[in-house]
């Protein structure tokens, strides 16, 4: 390691990342963080609800905040921490303790590997596959999972409304995210489940954009997504179950789960997936603050 | 298993020659792209700071901008200007991104190159009948040279750098496969591909470093010291004729 270090110390940048890499070596996962030590920051009574930095996660977690709220505890509110990476030390540390999610998603983060892709399957799987300290509370029925999407004018032309009707057609390119590429319900799962040919295109934030100026004819979009109403997609059936199912879930830690239950668990069986869509148009067409969507909705829903 | 021996295994793998984006392909579009950029920015940015560094006007104004330009948020200014250029056209919006970011640096190599020239020698070259233009062409311009092409140098390096949010908004370049590996949570891709990438910035940047020394003989005097100037005078007396 020395003489390599030595010789490489000739250029400085590969200096830089062999010393960095040195720094973080042995663990399979450079961004693991050591998550012994920290106390939660609230008392007993405080709850520290967070969010990801995604408006619909967003409102669902000044939906928990203000529902816990009306049943007198007292909540610091964490919102926008970004993605899983970011934030799921500070839950498994117990800086934060209750944070919106989604079945699916989740359990891919801990089981990468995982098979399971319906509803329920995948609430059980995720069950085992969650950290000590970490549980998750009832699922709701809301869900925002991937799925894929064509143009009205597309389905209409190719007489679609499953994704298995997609097989046959010529030249199909599929949008979405960079890591589509490599994920079970990607191109290779469309071959492999439902017999489709498709090449792989990332576009990245502008996948519906893609989708609608032709650019792409099939888009990965998640299926709680307002643009899908407002664009006029149409969201291929996944009869296979190829997606993984992909529920609203409270993420919470292990020691405030039983106190916070009574409150969350109605909140999950009143959430839908329209009335998810709902909130979401409300705060993309409408542009009306989370606090203000959260209040509305658990006052109509008898639950403030 | 080293996380760096697992990135030169990804970069070497079998599989970088397949999948919608072979390896291969990635290195040529964010080459490509490196290149295009520089090149439209030199187009834009060399004759105006010729211009400014022979006038002398226009100096403030172009330190002010290339200044605001280096504060510019490179990926803000990249899906910016995909959304305002519209989806369809993302390679020319993240080409003009990068040409942005190219121009400040190479303005500022070509502006103080010809700044840079002895006052003596631009007098002398009038005063033997050289017109504007000439003194501009003959005199300023090849001893400025080792300065632009600093200029050009820095430029190409924070290109080839920020090349990489391409990956962002399409299929290309080596960012492609950072933007898919945070996701995939695949650090081996991720280290992979950067150190593709610094391989070629260290290679640019040695390219740069032999044409600056290159051109270095026709800047005889500019910024050199007292002591070596002896020296090179008689050297050039004896082997090169003119700088022309």
């Amino acid at each position: 390691m020395l003489t390599t270090r030595r010789t490489l110390a000739l250029v400085a940048p590969a200096a830089t990342v062999l010393l960095a890499l040195t720094a973080c070596g042995g663990g399979s996962d450079p961004l693991e963080e050591d998550t012994g030590g920290a106390e939660p920051t609230g008392g007993s009574d405080t709850i520290v609800v967070g969010s990801q930095a995604y408006y619909s996660n967003e409102i669902i977690a000044e939906i928990y905040a203000q529902a816990l709220e009306a049943d007198g505890f007292t909540v610091e509110r964490n919102f926008s921490i970004g993605q899983r990476d970011a934030y799921m030390p500070a839950l498994e540390s117990g800086e934060v303790q209750l944070f919106p999610e989604y079945t699916g998603n989740l359990l891919q983060f801990f089981d990468p590997e995982t098979t399971a892709t319906s509803p329920d399957d995948v609430y059980t799987a995720l069950a085992e596959a969650l950290p000590d300290g970490l549980t998750v509370l009832d699922q709701s029925p809301a869900t925002d999972q991937d799925s894929y999407n064509v143009t009205a004018q597309f389905a209409e032309d190719n007489d679609l409304t499953s994704i298995g009707d997609l097989a046959g057609l010529d030249d199909l390119v599929v949008g979405g995210p960079a890591e589509l590429e490599q994920r079970p319900y990607g191109p290779q799962g469309l071959k492999d489940v439902y017999g489709v040919d498709v090449s792989f295109e990332a576009t990245g934030d502008t996948t519906v954009q893609d989708l609608v100026a032709g650019s792409v004819n099939v888009a990965n979009v998640f299926s709680a997504d307002p643009r899908i109403q407002t664009e006029d997609l149409v969201t291929l059936e996944d009869p296979e179950s190829l997606f993984l199912a992909s529920n609203v879930v409270p993420l919470v830690s292990e020691d405030v789960a039983d106190q916070v239950a009574d409150v969350i668990n109605p909140v999950s069986a009143a959430l839908t997936p329209e009335g998810l869509v709902d909130l979401n148009v409300q705060s993309t067409e409408e542009q009306r603050s989370s606090e203000d969507i959260a209040a509305d909705w658990l006052a109509e829903n008898d639950l403030g | 298993m080293n996380l760096f021996a697992d990135a030169v295994a990804w970069i070497f793998s079998p599989d970088r020659a397949t999948g919608s984006l072979p390896l291969s392909e990635a290195i040529g579009t964010h080459l490509a792209f490196t290149a295009v950029s520089v090149l439209i920015a030199a187009l834009v940015a060399v004759p105006a700071g010729w211009l400014i560094g022979h006038t002398g006007r226009g100096r403030e104004v172009a330190v002010a901008l290339s200044g605001a330009a280096r504060a510019v948020p490179s990926f803000g200014l990249v899906l910016l200007l995909v959304l305002v250029f519209g989806v369809t056209h993302k390679v020319a919006a993240s080409t003009t991104a990068f040409v942005l970011l190219a121009i400040p640096p190479i303005l500022a190599g070509a502006y103080a190159g010809v700044e840079a020239v002895e006052r003596r020698v631009v007098d002398g070259a009038r005063s033997v009948g050289m017109t504007s233009g000439q003194v501009l062409r003959k005199v300023e311009v090849p001893l400025g040279l080792p300065l632009l092409i600093g200029g050009l140098r820095s430029a190409t390096l924070q290109v080839v750098a920020t090349v990489t949010l391409a990956g962002y908004v399409g299929s290309w370049g080596l960012g492609f496969y950072i933007v898919q590996g945070i996701q995939l949570r695949d650090f081996s891709q991720i280290l992979g591909a950067a150190l593709v990438i610094v391989v070629l910035a260290v290679l640019l940047d040695l390219l740069f470093a032999l044409a600056e020394r290159a051109v270095v003989p026709r800047g005889v005097s500019a910024g050199r010291t007292q002591e070596d100037a002896p020296v090179r005078r008689r050297r050039r007396r004896a082997t090169a004729p003119s700088p022309t």
